[in-house]
């Protein structure tokens, strides 16, 4: 991809393997993201794409190979086996197939949640409420509305998460996630339990995130007709090895991945 | 019916949950966020205690001769300060090494740092019963109510009431409150949205020795007298109070060590005071046969 070498790099995986006990879930995957791409990996059910995640996002320390993170404007970090809440800090935000919100919080919590890393109030601030920590909370909560709104949740500010419906979740976690302030957003099938309007909508939200918020977005998704209209460029995974990758289109007519989603010609 | 009997023992129920109240919260908070039992609180209560001694019996020797109540006040406040840095330290020796290991083992742990430091006090300091110096005076607006309330009781549900305040405040409105709640309900997906988690364990356990340090003090100038084994019985009733409410959650806590102190006074009261412990466990016995989550506890459903 002679185009995306002159944008700058912002996460650079090689060799990523992880396994559990004499299971190989990931086998040597590299992965490359660059400013302003959509990049979406795909791969069937059991193919080894959550733990791609939960290795790069710090949940998983993985077994060999190397994950770097490449902030802008700042020294190139590798990142396997820190902990999650300091590559968070680093600027990379996630959310997760099985909806993890916090449930015994409103909405507009679970957003300010995600700005904790970006203020500086101590624990001492806070009990004896300088003018500071006033400041910041205040700030925190413009910022944590300013991304309700764009995200469509501002008027259910104060419900409780768990009140809200499942597609109404999935946005309100991809608000939470932009509230750390990343420049990589991984989604794990954001679409998934979505009905074919919210899947719309979802696909416009993510172009708009893009565009506005200044991250590099990476997903793992199961709704064909998404990934092709969203992504830039598609990795394909299957038993834990890297199969292909490319653009919507050399994927689409990639034997490989033909093969990989409707089995062998022979046997078709 | 005796209905000033009645009240009076309303009060002294009213009292005595305050104090497991303050040491409740302490096991309560750390068992919602980690899930464990943290069998050492006890003994920070007693702990916070004996600071508070030896700081009134410093600024007696040293001449300092201003009110009770102002002595009282500087040895609860250094006492405090001793108490979160016990509970710091103690989460830190004891607990973290084994964050990830199975859940027996830092029970068992617990178990270890509560006999430690009972017998960590008793070498280093008697285990005698010590005097604890009237500190609190008798104030004259309390004269009309002295036959139900004492001022050093009042002194007890004011602070309790205080504390509890405070404690909503920091817990509702504050950044580490929000933290706390949301440790408490996924610890991983805190971590992923950058909050450091070890930090805030650290400040529930501060938190919670606060508190205990908090009711060290005020028990301490009520009965008159402490020692090295004080910790272990009000740990018992405290965590019993929390199981009670449903141990993680906050409001049951206080509810429950109500219902504790209330059912005990009431059972010695018109019953028989020898059997005061029996009428707390029976209580706990009933609650878990009929409620196991506790009053406010919810059944605990499985995550998948």
């Amino acid at each position: 991809m002679a185009a995306n070498d002159e944008r700058k790099k912002l996460l650079e995986v090689s060799g990523l393997t992880m396994d559990f006990g004499g299971l190989r879930a990931v086998d040597n995957v590299g992965l490359d993201i660059y400013e302003g791409e959509i990049v979406a990996l795909i791969g069937p059910n059991g193919a080894g794409k959550t733990t791609f995640f939960n290795c790069v996002t710090g949940i998983y320390e993985p077994t060999r190979g190397d994950v770097k993170m490449l902030p802008p404007g700042r020294p190139a970090r590798r990142i396997n086996g820190m902990k999650p809440n300091r590559i968070t800090e680093l600027g990379m935000a996630r959310t997760f197939q099985n909806i993890r919100l916090f449930p015994a919080m409103t909405v507009l919590e679970n957003v300010m949640i995600g700005r904790h890393c970006r203020t500086s109030t101590s624990i001492v601030d806070a009990i004896f409420g300088g003018r500071k920590a006033a400041a910041e909370e205040r700030e925190s909560i413009d910022k944590s509305y300013q991304l309700l709104k764009k995200v469509g949740l501002a008027e259910v500010a104060d419900e409780f998460s768990r009140n809200l419906s499942y597609g109404a979740q999935r946005r309100l976690e991809i608000a939470r996630a932009l509230a750390t302030d990343p420049f990589l957003l991984l989604l794990d099938e954001p679409a998934a339990g979505m009905n074919p309007q919210e899947t719309h909508e979802l696909d416009a939200l993510i172009t708009r995130i893009r565009a506005e918020e200044k991250v590099a977005i990476l997903l793992i998704e199961h709704d064909m007709k998404l990934v092709m209209n969203i992504s830039d460029r598609i990795y394909v995974m299957e038993y834990g090895k890297e199969i292909a990758q490319g653009t919507p289109q050399q994927i689409k007519e990639n034997p490989k991945v033909i093969e990989a989603y409707l089995g062998e010609e022979a046997h078709a | 019916m005796d209905f000033e009997y009645l009240f009076e023992l309303l009060c002294g129920g009213v009292v005595k949950g305050s104090i497991y109240a303050l040491i409740a919260l302490g096991y309560t908070m750390v068992y919602g966020i980690i899930q464990l039992i943290n069998f050492a609180h006890g003994e920070i209560y007693m702990v916070g205690a004996f600071v508070a001694l030896i700081i009134t019996g410093i600024l007696t020797l040293s001449g300092y001769s201003d009110s009770g109540l102002s002595v009282l006040v500087l040895a609860a406040v250094i006492a405090v300060i001793y108490a979160a840095a016990y509970g710091y330290t103690l989460e830190k020796i004891a607990y973290r090494p084994l964050r990830n290991a199975p859940r027996l083992s830092p029970l068992i742990s617990a178990i270890g740092a509560s006999i430690f430091l009972m017998n960590y006090v008793q070498l280093v300091q008697t285990p005698d019963f010590l005097p604890f110096p009237e500190l609190v005076p008798e104030f004259e607006f309390m004269e009309p109510l002295s036959r139900f309330v004492s001022s050093v009781d009042m002194v007890i549900l004011v602070v309790t009431a205080l504390t509890m305040v405070a404690l909503t405040v920091l817990i509702k409105y504050t950044k580490i409150g929000k933290a706390m709640r949301a440790t408490q309900q996924d610890m991983v997906m805190a971590r992923l949205v950058g909050i450091n988690v070890d930090r805030v364990i650290s400040a529930t356990f501060i938190i919670g020795s606060v508190l205990a340090a908090i009711a060290g003090v005020l028990i301490a100038s009520r009965t008159g007298q402490i020692n090295s084994a004080i910790g272990f019985m009000a740990g018992i009733k405290a965590f019993t109070a929390a199981v009670l409410g449903g141990i993680g959650n906050i409001p049951g806590a206080v509810l429950g060590a109500m219902v504790l102190g209330i059912a005990e006074t009431f059972g010695a009261g018109y019953i028989s005071s020898a059997y005061e412990d029996v009428f707390a466990f029976g209580l706990l016995v009933l609650i878990l046969i009929l409620r196991p989550a506790g009053l406010l506890g919810k059944a605990v459903k499985q995550k998948v």
